[in-house]
């Protein structure tokens, strides 16, 4: 933590960290206590009085069959975000494991979703998608299968699934292949003496070997999920049709920023920080089991 | 390689090619797009090849914006101005707080240790309205300021300079002692020139995290002029009528998406490495 040889205390240190201490104290100390002061609170419509109530803010919430069904949205949204990116950059960066030639074209080829925002993303997806002219949308007409993700739920749901897990391909890729390329190749080539196929080596051999950094990428994929796609969902379906699209963080949005609701909308904000502070543990203790091994 | 398998490498091959095939395909539709008018958008069956408009869609855009919007240039420019801010200014103050973390020994060291690590659980968009609260508070709404500030704080950075000092060799720190350096002499002409290709790759994170803001943006600007190319997507989609102008607003993404793009590929290098070795 702190080095061997190390200076001793002066006024300096606390110079040196006072501008991220200042930042983080006025722009997250104090808007997160915020945020939570007011979840506990409830204010009458003409904003006179206001009182404390203790948890009702959250007992109300979640028997909201609204916010109950987002939440359950939401959830099931990210996981198939995670699940679909994970899988196609784990088969691409097996392949660009194997091969010997041409590995780091394929990666540049393949880093260029990183670099674009969400919401571009979005945009991209639902040009192609665009129910009268969209490339993929018309061909879909022409074999039968009529797509019209400005009416159909379950189509608007295909769509931004697609288009967040399309946009995090690139980072899974980049992780599964330098975990891979960090096995070492003795390991491999002992296997592959012994007779064991290439895809019998995969499963016994690489994929429990890059256990921790599959892990690390869910969770990396669900937070992104859930709170770094809301570029997506706004520009590609605005929650809707009929909020078949809404997420948590969209909702904390439309609330506060649409309904101006600003109490309901904080009670959610605390939600959501009890998620991530959860996630986030979640993973620090997946990270120290790495370091062991 | 550890086996000759004609077959197999070929396969491989095949599913890569296939694989970067529907990656790429958006982009590629997007430089398609981009290069036809807006009639043409229209009919289908849409244009898989190049048209001859790409030019004036781009002169169009750049000076004269898409439906009321702002021009392009100006949309860029604020861009520009908001992930460098951005960037340079969460690389300064991080550079800071892991160098008093780590080389020195004072007071509440961990406990600022542990109020920087606890901002990774603070996404922006989990206390979005009572930061939007501060800022208006601050009157730093429509500001550089107010679209930089509230970003700049950021755990990741101060985490990644802090393992690279405590992997710099203490013996530097003693000849420098010797040598009768202070600590910001060594700070500035020992541990900074070290520590290079973590800044280096540290800069295109965050210069890509910077670019790529969204719904900050989207709350804290309401004036025209100060619309960044990634949130005007949304308002071009929107705009006019029913049918969006696919031609611009196609342009407009391309636009947006080049300058992280570029910066991705060109130092991918470092990039790769840092961002594999230092975000676990």
């Amino acid at each position: 933590m702190l080095k061997q040889v190390h200076f001793k205390s002066s006024a300096l240190p606390y110079m040196l960290v006072a501008p991220q201490i200042i930042i983080t104290l006025v722009f997250f100390m104090w808007p997160a206590s915020q945020a939570i002061y007011q979840s506990l609170l409830i204010e009458d419509a003409f904003g006179g009085n206001t009182q404390f109530v203790w948890f009702d803010n959250f007992i109300e919430l979640f028997d909201d069959d609204h916010y109950v069904k987002t939440f359950v949205r939401t959830l099931f949204y990210s996981a198939m975000v995670a699940l679909l990116s994970l899988s196609v950059s784990l088969i691409l960066a097996a392949m660009a494991d194997r091969v010997i030639r041409g590995t780091g074209i394929y990666r540049t080829l393949l880093i260029w979703p990183y670099a674009v925002a969400p919401v571009i993303a979005g945009a991209l997806w639902a040009f192609l998608f665009y129910p009268t002219t969209g490339i993929i949308s018309t061909a879909l007409t022409k074999i039968g299968y009529e797509w019209n993700h400005q009416l159909n739920g379950n189509q608007a749901m295909f769509l931004v699934i697609i288009a967040a897990a399309w946009k995090q391909i690139s980072y899974n890729f980049l992780f599964f292949l330098a975990g891979m390329q960090a096995i070492p190749k003795s390991l491999i080539e002992a296997a592959a003496i012994d007779a064991a196929s290439p895809a019998k080596r995969f499963w016994t051999i690489i994929f429990p070997l890059i256990t921790p950094t599959t892990f690390f990428l869910l969770v990396v994929n669900i937070v992104y999920a859930f709170f770094e796609t809301f570029g997506i969902i706004h520009v590609v379906t605005k929650g809707g049709p009929a909020n078949a699209t809404e997420t948590l963080v969209y909702k904390v949005y439309k609330d506060g920023f649409i309904g101006l609701d600003l109490g309901g909308s904080s009670v959610q904000s605390v939600i959501l920080m009890v998620l991530v502070i959860a996630m986030t543990v979640f993973q620090f203790k997946f990270i120290e089991r790495k370091v062991e091994y | 390689m550890i086996e000759n398998r004609p077959v197999s490498t070929f396969i491989s091959h095949a599913i890569l090619i296939a694989g970067i095939a529907i990656v790429i395909f958006p982009i590629w539709i997007t430089i398609v797009a981009a290069s036809h008018d807006a009639a043409r958008l229209l009919q289908v069956p849409l244009p898989l090849g190049l048209g001859d408009q790409f030019f004036d869609n781009l002169k169009y855009v750049l000076g004269k914006g898409v439906g009321d919007s702002a021009p392009l240039g100006l949309m860029l420019f604020n861009s520009l101005i908001m992930a460098l801010m951005i960037a340079f200014g969460k690389i300064a103050i991080s550079l800071l707080s892991a160098y008093a973390i780590v080389y020195f020994d004072f007071r509440f060291r961990m406990f600022f240790f542990w109020m920087i690590f606890i901002t990774l659980m603070l996404p922006v968009e989990v206390r979005i309205i009572p930061t939007y609260a501060v800022v208006a508070d601050l009157g730093m709404l429509d500001s550089y300021w107010g679209l930089t500030i509230p970003l700049i704080a950021s755990a990741t950075a101060t985490f990644m300079f802090r393992q690279t000092f405590l992997s710099v060799p203490d013996e530097l720190l003693e000849a420098a002692r010797i040598d009768g350096a202070g600590p910001m002499r060594f700070f500035f002409d020992i541990l900074l020139p070290v520590s290079r290709t973590s800044i280096a790759a540290m800069f295109v994170i965050l210069f890509i995290y910077g670019w790529n803001q969204y719904l900050w943006p989207l709350i804290v600007t309401t004036d025209k002029s100060m619309v960044t190319i990634v949130m005007s997507i949304k308002g071009m989609m929107e705009a006019l009528e029913e049918t969006p102008q696919w031609d611009y607003i196609m342009m407009t993404s391309l636009l947006a998406m080049i300058p992280p793009v570029i910066v991705v590929i060109l130092m991918q290098k470092i990039f790769v490495k840092g961002l594999t070795e230092t975000e676990k």
